[in-house]
């Protein structure tokens, strides 16, 4: 799927990823689209497109553990985040939810904002006008895990494959 | 090129050689959960499956809130307690065991070259026995339970070389201290950082397992030492199963090596309100606190219940404050009641309490008032973590915990030794 790149810089936290006051509420996940990156960059809920990438600095998701910092960007139909490190939890929370993170710095090097790029999860390959970009392919499992939208919904699919559900 | 330690364990485990920075899924050792497991649970249930894959891999140990604090709490222990029975899992330690990281590592789960994972984020703990141990969420530990199967990806490494010989009253808590002080909270951030050195090996057990918890503190995802023959004595009797002592190799790939002469380290101490918030002791001496607590999964073990001891043997401690003491398992407790320290603490004006978490999540028993400050031996100095949201928390040595309770205020400890 091709997209556009929306840039960003160092230490992207988890309050301007999706603001601490909505955390105590259940929200849908279209609710939660609304919200993504409200105090960081106002135009992008309503400008960001199914297939958008968000290309960042170091230590991306920094801070609470709350998860809806990585559904929210999954719900607002962002292909996958590419930087340059990310917060631990932030890493293993979005894959488990099913938001494809990618640790590149050279492709943050050299992509700009509105930049066209498609990102190959399958071929560990990042496509875009300014050239192409490598990074360790996932295993199998986490290309399930991503797949299945999530690491229940991954399990459960697993489990009946194998007959044990 | 060589390997680093997490390198090779995480090779054996999935049968190639894996370098830093690939994802790999792999089968883990052991599972720990404490009393998260009854929300873990219920995640598991969601899942639908109507047996965990590997019961004898779980390990359960009731002690963030034992005895029950409330009703709430009673279900909660009630849940998991019948959970271990239908499944029947084999390693459960109910309320009179005390905390889950060192009754782990006391009953021998802990062993080089395993690969742990736990619910919780001081899990690192292991690393001190040569373990790659890493701390995950709750629906992940719920998956594994079903699947017996993790995704990981493989660490980059931080090697620390200690040098020099401790001063007398200066503690590796004070070391760690220094550490992540120096390199931030978050400047292991997903990586596994070696404590290594000749400084490192004179160590005792109990001193490294105050460092590779804390790991956690500098955003590590694995903290160790290399087994050594003191580590290898500490498991006889104890491990629960076969293990192999794995080391990194001398050409293995660091991503930044750093290196610390110990011998004129003073003691330390973690200011309100971020664990790298950090001070020589001497900068904050003369703060006032209200409560000291003495104990917890960092610094609850008999090392650090003798300096206490050595300080407070014969004295009373200040009128001003409250001293709480919780020994961090039964083991220890047992073995501070046969030597009378905690006879000699108590009379000193201590309270004992049960094994366990205690007041360090502030979830029950002492909670700390709007207002108070308090003298921690834990590892964690969140705002509000202790009680009120307008308290504060001091992380320091047992050492220098001991001493200012003598004295109401926050001292240097080293005269008092
Ligand atoms: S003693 Fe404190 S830090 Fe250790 S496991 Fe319990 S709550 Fe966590």
């Amino acid at each position: 799927m091709k997209g556009k790149v929306w840039k960003y810089g160092d230490n992207i936290n988890t309050d301007v990823l999706f603001p601490g006051k909505y955390t105590y509420t259940l929200m849908s996940p279209e609710e939660m689209a609304k919200h993504a990156l409200e105090d960081l960059d106002p135009d992008f809920a309503s400008q960001v497109k199914p297939g958008d990438v968000i290309v960042a600095g170091r230590n991306f998701g920094c801070g609470s553990s709350r998860e809806q910092a990585a559904a929210c960007l999954k719900a607002a139909g962002v292909q996958a985040v590419v930087a340059r490190s990310f917060a631990r939890i932030y890493y293993r929370n979005a894959i488990n939810l099913g938001l494809p993170v990618i640790q590149c710095p050279e492709a943050v090097d050299v992509l700009e904002k509105g930049d066209e790029i498609e990102v190959d999860l399958a071929a560990g390959e990042i496509r875009s006008s300014k050239g192409n970009f490598s990074f360790p392919p996932f295993p199998d499992s986490v290309i399930g895990i991503l797949k299945a939208g999530g690491l229940i919904a991954y399990t459960r699919e697993k489990l009946k494959e194998k007959g044990v559900l | 090129m060589g390997q680093t330690l997490s390198e090779k364990i995480l090779s054996r485990k999935v049968g190639r050689q894996v370098k830093a920075n690939e994802v790999v899924t792999v089968s883990p050792d052991y599972i720990l959960s404490h009393d998260n497991s009854a929300a873990i649970i219920q995640e598991f249930k969601e899942i639908g499956l109507k047996k965990v894959a590997a019961p004898e891999k779980i390990v359960i140990v009731l002690d963030h809130v034992v005895p029950a604090a409330s009703e709430k709490h009673a279900l909660n222990h009630k849940i998991i307690r019948e959970f271990v029975e239908e499944q029947k899992i084999p390693h459960f330690f109910d309320i009179d065991a005390g905390v889950c990281h060192q009754v782990f590592s006391e009953q021998g789960f802990a062993l080089p070259g395993l690969l742990i994972v736990g619910s919780d984020s001081h899990t690192t703990t292991y690393g001190a026995f040569g373990a790659m141990a890493i701390g995950i969420g709750r629906t992940e530990t719920a998956s594994i339970w079903a699947t017996d199967e993790i995704w990981l990806r493989v660490p980059e490494t931080i090697k620390f070389v200690l040098k020099g010989k401790l001063q007398l009253g200066v503690m590796s808590k004070d070391v760690i201290l220094r550490l992540i002080g120096d390199v931030g909270a978050e400047g292991a951030n997903y990586k596994a950082v070696e404590f290594s050195g000749e400084a490192s090996s004179s160590l005792s057990i109990d001193s490294r397992m105050v460092m590779t918890n804390m790991a956690a503190e500098m955003g590590a995802k694995n903290g160790y030492f290399e087994p050594d023959d003191l580590c290898l004595d500490w498991l006889k009797n104890r491990a629960k199963k076969e293990f192999e002592i794995i080391h990194s190799d001398p050409d293995a790939h660091y991503e930044a090596i750093y290196e610390y002469d110990l011998s004129n380290l003073e003691p330390q101490v973690a200011c309100p309100h971020s664990v790298d918030n950090v001070k020589p002791v001497t900068e904050v001496a003369g703060t006032i606190f209200h409560q000291a607590l003495l104990g917890t999964c960092t610094n609850g073990r008999l090392e650090d219940l003798e300096i206490a001891v050595k300080i407070l043997e014969g004295k009373k401690i200040s009128r001003r404050i409250r001293m709480l003491v919780l020994p961090a398992s039964k083991e220890v407790y047992l073995e501070a009641l046969k030597r009378g320290w905690l006879a000699i603490l108590y009379e000193a004006g201590a309270v004992i309490l049960n094994p366990g978490c205690g007041p360090c999540l502030g979830a029950h028993m002492g909670i700390l008032a709007p207002g108070e400050v308090a003298l921690s031996t834990a590892n964690r100095n969140f705002k509000g973590r202790m009680g009120s949201r307008d308290s504060a928390i001091y992380l320091a040595s047992p050492a220098t915990l001991a001493a200012s309770a003598l004295e109401g205020k926050i001292v240097d400890p080293r005269s008092y030794l």
